[in-house]
């Protein structure tokens, strides 16, 4: 096992200053990780793989990792994403956004990424709360949760990210948690060798800002829960309606290979090519015709001038 | 399986990356870390007892923890052997 941290080191900016910024118990760390572990078992070398992030705790993992690496304004990842991977397929592209950047601030964007399939790898690191600007309620806030903005209780409902996406038309849809390494390895590997848009929710706990409020002794008491809640989505749908309250299921909810958004333009950028071609042929062929068939042709134009022209004098 | 591995991993822990969570001695299943009160880091305790699932590796969110094979006699005689020819 000594591999998976030197593995780690090696794909770290060492020039940035470590430990990192992420508080004590914070998931996000354990996705980087995964992350790594992920991209290196694809086999991919560091110049093939875009990460991008937008704004939040979740925007500062694309600092650490020495990737091709770009940190953008808040909610617009997927769209720095999409440019990305139009102008270049070959790359693969991962953007981590948080909870509040891919729903809320860039909530259109992740409907109609999901809607074209262009081919990214979003992973949403959901803490339930916007947790760098000091724990404001966020869409993903649980229902009677509580926050710094919401004393009494949300009173919303919770986005669901997984439906969401199902209903948007993503290639494929998986969820994990920080509790579960193994399996977010096993999924973001699944998801770097799938065509079109792959979506993954991580569910990473905050303790500083979503725990403390909600009768979380420490962040432990949070993996545990976790750890007790979450079930496998095979068994989950096994279950019967009324045992599934509280419990959430986690694995691949969805896996189909459509063609992506930037393999149809390669498509339809060759057709166009071959037709460009075959008329740019056609042409020639007419040329090395003999010239009999095109000789009333000037004339016809130089009629149609000499009609203008006498329009014009009476004029 | 598990009792045969026992003892063959050394546990290390890098201090100055770890922010003392907790993870690995909450739930390390052979209890091998212990949270030092005073350094408020974790600490190696039972070394030993390590039957090298890896969890503490994958899920120590600071990339703190290295588990690494014990280098057994013949090992460590095989090492430097090895370092020297080059």
């Amino acid at each position: 096992m000594s591999e998976v941290t030197q593995l780690i080191h090696h794909y770290l900016r060492h020039n940035k200053k470590f430990p990192h910024m992420l508080c004590a118990g914070c998931g996000h760390g354990i996705l980087l990780g995964s992350l790594i572990r992920s991209v290196h078992n694809a086999g991919l070398s560091k110049d093939e793989v875009v990460v991008i992030s937008g704004i939040g705790c979740s925007g500062r993992l694309a600092v650490y990792v020495d990737f091709n690496t770009i940190h953008t304004t808040h909610g617009r990842a997927l769209t720095f994403a999409t440019g990305i991977k139009m102008a270049n397929p070959e790359l693969v592209v991962i953007v981590l956004m948080g909870d509040g950047d891919a729903l809320s601030i860039g909530g259109n964007h992740l409907i109609h990424a999901a809607r074209r399939n262009i081919g990214v790898n979003a992973i949403i690191l959901n803490n339930e709360i916007y947790g760098m600007t000091g724990g404001q309620c966020s869409s993903t806030t649980p229902q009677d949760c509580f926050s710094m903005t919401t004393p009494f209780g949300q009173l919303e409902k919770s986005f669901d990210i997984v439906d969401m996406a199902l209903a948007s038309g993503a290639n494929f849809v998986a969820r994990t948690t920080a509790f579960h390494a193994q399996l977010t390895d096993e999924v973001i590997g699944q998801a770097l060798a799938n065509p079109g848009f792959n979506l993954i929710e991580f569910f990473s706990p905050c303790h500083t800002q979503y725990g403390r409020k909600n009768k979380y002794k420490n962040a432990i008491a949070m993996y545990q829960d976790l750890k007790s809640k979450t079930m496998d989505v095979d068994k989950y749908k096994a279950l019967e309606e009324s045992k599934r309250e509280g419990v959430m299921p986690i694995g691949v909810f969805l896996k189909r290979d459509d063609p992506a958004l930037e393999t149809r333009y390669a498509g339809v950028r060759a057709k166009l090519q071959e037709a460009k071609q075959k008329k740019a042929e056609a042409a020639k062929a007419a040329q090395a015709k003999p010239a009999k068939a095109k000789e009333p042709k000037p004339d016809k134009g130089a009629k149609g001038k000499e009609t203008k022209q006498d329009k014009g004098d009476k004029a | 399986m598990a009792a045969t591995k026992k003892g063959l991993t050394t546990v290390a822990i890098y201090p100055d990356w770890c922010k003392g969570c907790g993870l690995c001695a909450a739930f390390c299943p052979k209890k091998v870390f212990e949270m030092d009160p005073v350094a408020g880091k974790a600490r190696v305790v039972n070394e030993e007892e390590c039957v090298n699932c890896g969890f503490c590796e994958l899920h120590c969110p600071d990339f703190a923890i290295v588990l690494s094979p014990k280098n057994t006699d013949t090992d460590s005689s095989n090492n430097p052997t090895a370092k020297a020819k080059p």
